[in-house]
């Protein structure tokens, strides 16, 4: 076992008294946990659907870049975003941004100290994903009244 | 169960009065993570709302829409903020799950770099329809 040149790993190689190297024992890790219970699966889900709507912000540059080079480049655009896949995506997007909002509006709660208590974890839990099933079908209801 | 919060005391007083942990800037990284998410509550409810009722118009409508004072000042500042806040939740990220310091830094610059990129490019794409 050797000592790597990582602030990271530093931490988990200790030294026994006698000088011999040793590895420090970990707490219990990825392996072990349930990531489907609704605290440790929403708290991931906050991430991952960070990260998704980091993407889908290149969905929105195109939009403005396409809306400002002109009529032929809108069309494209235009014509992705009401195709199959396109539509999909934005459903998409829909649902992962409003998850990551109202996660979001949990963790702000939290920050401000309240709602630790597991109850309280658990419903507030449970309120983000009927909130962003909700708002999801609600975005749409708008879209597709605008549309028609 | 009392309100009264205890508080332990784990830093030094020279640590506590500069404000400085492991990272150099204190909670900076976190706080303004916090007050662009509060930022960006209204503006994200805006965007959708709006970009919702825009589904199926024609461009000359879009154009109309974005060239309007008020929503290319809240567009740009949706971009402004929305970027900042992505670059900064995607350093945590990073930070967390890359492993090598080389490889962590390069990620985080190029990811900073693609956000100061598209942040710009919307940006100046609503000022050539609104100007």
């Amino acid at each position: 076992m050797s000592i790597k040149n990582n602030a990271r790993d530093a931490t988990m190689v200790g030294r026994r008294t006698d000088g011999t190297v040793i590895r420090r024992p970990l707490s219990p890790h990825m392996q072990v946990y349930d990531m489907f219970q609704i605290t440790s699966g929403m708290s991931i889900a906050h991430r991952i659907t960070g990260t998704i709507w980091a993407v889908g912000l290149l969905f929105l540059v195109w939009w403005l870049v396409a809306a400002a080079s002109g009529p032929e480049a809108f069309a494209a655009a235009q014509w992705f975003f009401s195709s199959f896949i396109g539509m999909v995506v934005l459903f998409g997007l829909s649902a992962v941004a409003w998850y990551h909002t109202l996660a979001g509006v949990r963790h702000l709660m939290w920050d401000a100290g309240y709602g630790y208590d597991i109850p309280t974890v658990h419903r507030t839990g449970r309120a983000v994903l009927v909130g962003t099933g909700v708002l999801t079908v609600l975005t749409w209801f708008i879209a597709i009244i605008a549309w028609a | 169960m009392s309100d009264k919060k205890v508080a332990i005391q784990l830093r030094s007083p020279l640590g506590r009065v500069r404000g400085m942990g492991s990272a150099k800037q204190g909670s900076h990284h976190w706080w303004v993570q916090r007050v662009s998410s509060m930022a960006l509550l209204p503006l994200m409810l805006w965007f959708v709302i709006s970009v919702a009722s825009l589904a199926g118009h024609s461009y000359a409508d879009t154009i109309r829409w974005i060239g309007h004072p008020l929503n290319a000042t809240l567009l740009l500042l949706t971009i402004a903020i929305g970027f900042q806040h992505t670059a900064s939740g995607l350093q945590v990220v990073i930070e967390d799950y890359v492993e090598d310091e080389m490889t962590r830094m390069v990620l985080i610059l190029v990811e900073k770099a693609a956000c100061v990129l598209f942040g710009v490019l919307a940006a100046l794409a609503v000022l050539r329809i609104a100007v």
